[in-house]
């Protein structure tokens, strides 16, 4: 009798040792998730708050590129009307949405770099290196913010799917859904060849 | 591209000094000038600057390459992640300056790129990379200079290291203590108790379960049948305990800083 009391104390023991541990795990990898959500939207934000700039600076040299301005301004404000917001991660259509949005802008905006290097003037502009620079950069924070958001989702369904969070998020969070993860669209795996 | 996603790259050992120099490019005299303002620079802002020369990157794009590196290294503090790597890989002849979160406001992409551009490359280009590099660190260093200042030195020395040693006496003293008033029976829920309360303490220090679950099962071991190991562990206990946390004064590593992909490339 003492020996089975002292046996059901260890597996109780366990028990708390195996899932204590783990029973914050679902709203942690969920911060995790908005803070990468939220660095992802900040990056395209910025990128956004640089088309301005740029299209006014590419105007200066190359007023006759009306079409593809046009299209980078359009699809800046396409861009505007959503943000990444933790609503739109367990919304698949809205996400998709976003997704679109932005990849548009991207296509737009290298189209537009494209058609700026034939613009020996424009080159040697200071202030379009500049915002040329900050682009680049930019691309780059973008880029990184969603490698990151890739990893910080995948970790969270992750912790969804499998045992034992799949038994304590039934418990616990029965809230808790999968969310949705970027794609790498054909568009962002190609890189845009300029030639001379 | 997708496949460095999760850091498939290996990166060179930071080895205690600013300036990594795997593909040889300095003399040891022109790495000991470069670290001795990157030194100086340090101690007065707590900026981590470091120069990594790379003999290949590995098919990787450099700034890919240069934000995995600078976190896999932590160059930084932890807390205002103000560290900055100029990377330069001779036999892609690209160079970049990777800038982390903390001196993304002091030293932003612009001026990253006219350093790259007017500084580092005509150097470059004719081959002369310490003058390059040397001139490209100056820059750096006045661009983020006034960002943050070193505060006066605190003892930060690691808390957990300390508490390791701490315990280990605590549990020893614990198990002595059982083992001279009690009869291994009653010693059952006793141990238990310090088992349980061992692995939840390293749990919360280290957040490693299976560690935490090791500790525990060890703690609890040790307090039930303590007495066949008797008092002459306690020495040999005590000396492990020291040692692990040294350095600091010379040496040089990563603060933990982090990195988001600031900064700008160039190629000569």
């Amino acid at each position: 009798m003492k020996n089975f009391l002292i046996a059901l104390v260890v597996l109780v023991v366990l028990a708390a040792v195996v899932i204590g541990p783990k029973i914050n795990n679902v709203p942690r990898l969920d911060e995790m998730v908005v803070a990468a959500t939220s660095s992802v939207d900040n990056q395209y934000k910025r990128r956004s708050d640089l088309i301005p700039n740029l299209v006014a600076t590419v105007k200066g040299y190359a007023d006759h590129e009306k079409e593809v301005l046009t299209q980078v301004t359009e699809a800046r404000a396409k861009v505007g009307q959503i943000t990444l917001t933790p609503e739109v991660l367990n919304n698949p259509q809205a996400f998709k949405a976003y997704q679109a949005a932005q990849d548009g802008l991207s296509s737009a905006l290298s189209r537009l770099m494209a058609v700026s290097e034939r613009y020996p003037d424009l080159k040697a502009n200071q202030n379009f290196l500049s915002l040329q620079a900050q682009l680049e950069g930019t691309e780059n924070r973008i880029a990184v913010a969603r490698r990151d958001y890739i990893e910080a989702v995948k970790n969270y369904n992750l912790e969804l799917r499998t045992v034992p969070g799949k038994w304590i998020a039934s418990i616990f969070y029965p809230d808790a859904q999968v969310k949705q993860n970027f794609t790498a669209t054909p568009a962002e795996s190609a890189v845009p060849k300029v030639t001379f | 591209m997708a496949s460095a996603l999760l850091g498939a790259i290996t990166f060179p050992t930071l080895g205690n000094s600013r300036i990594v120099d795997e593909a040889g490019l300095f003399s040891q005299a022109q790495k000991a000038t470069l670290e001795n303002t990157l030194a100086t620079h340090e101690s007065n802002t707590t900026n981590q600057i470091v120069v990594v020369t790379l003999s290949s990157l590995q098919g990787n794009d450099i700034a890919d390459y240069g934000y995995q590196l600078g976190r896999a290294w932590g160059i930084g503090t932890k807390e205002h992640n103000n560290g900055v790597l100029l990377i330069i890989a001779p036999n892609e002849r690209k160079v970049r300056i990777e800038v982390g979160y903390g001196l993304e406001g002091a030293l932003p992409d612009a001026i990253a790129n006219s350093i790259i551009q007017n500084t580092i490359l005509p150097a470059f280009k004719q081959n002369n990379y310490f003058e390059g590099a040397r001139r490209g660190v100056n820059a750096i260093i006045s661009a983020v200079k006034g960002e943050y200042k070193a505060s006066p030195k605190t003892k930060k020395s690691s808390s957990k290291s300390f508490i390791v040693p701490i315990l280990f006496f605590l549990f020893i003293g614990f198990n002595a203590f059982f083992h001279s008033r009690q009869s291994q029976s009653k010693r059952v829920f006793p141990s238990l108790f310090f088992g349980l309360f061992a692995g939840v303490l390293s749990w919360f220090m280290f957040t490693l379960l299976g560690f935490s679950f090791l500790i525990a099962f060890i703690v609890f071991v040790l307090t039930y049948f303590g007495g066949s190991l008797g008092g002459g562990t306690t020495g040999s206990w005590g000396s492990s305990g020291g040692g692990s946390s040294g350095g600091g004064f010379s040496g040089f590593s990563g603060g933990g800083g982090s990195f988001g992909g600031g900064g700008a490339s160039g190629s000569w």
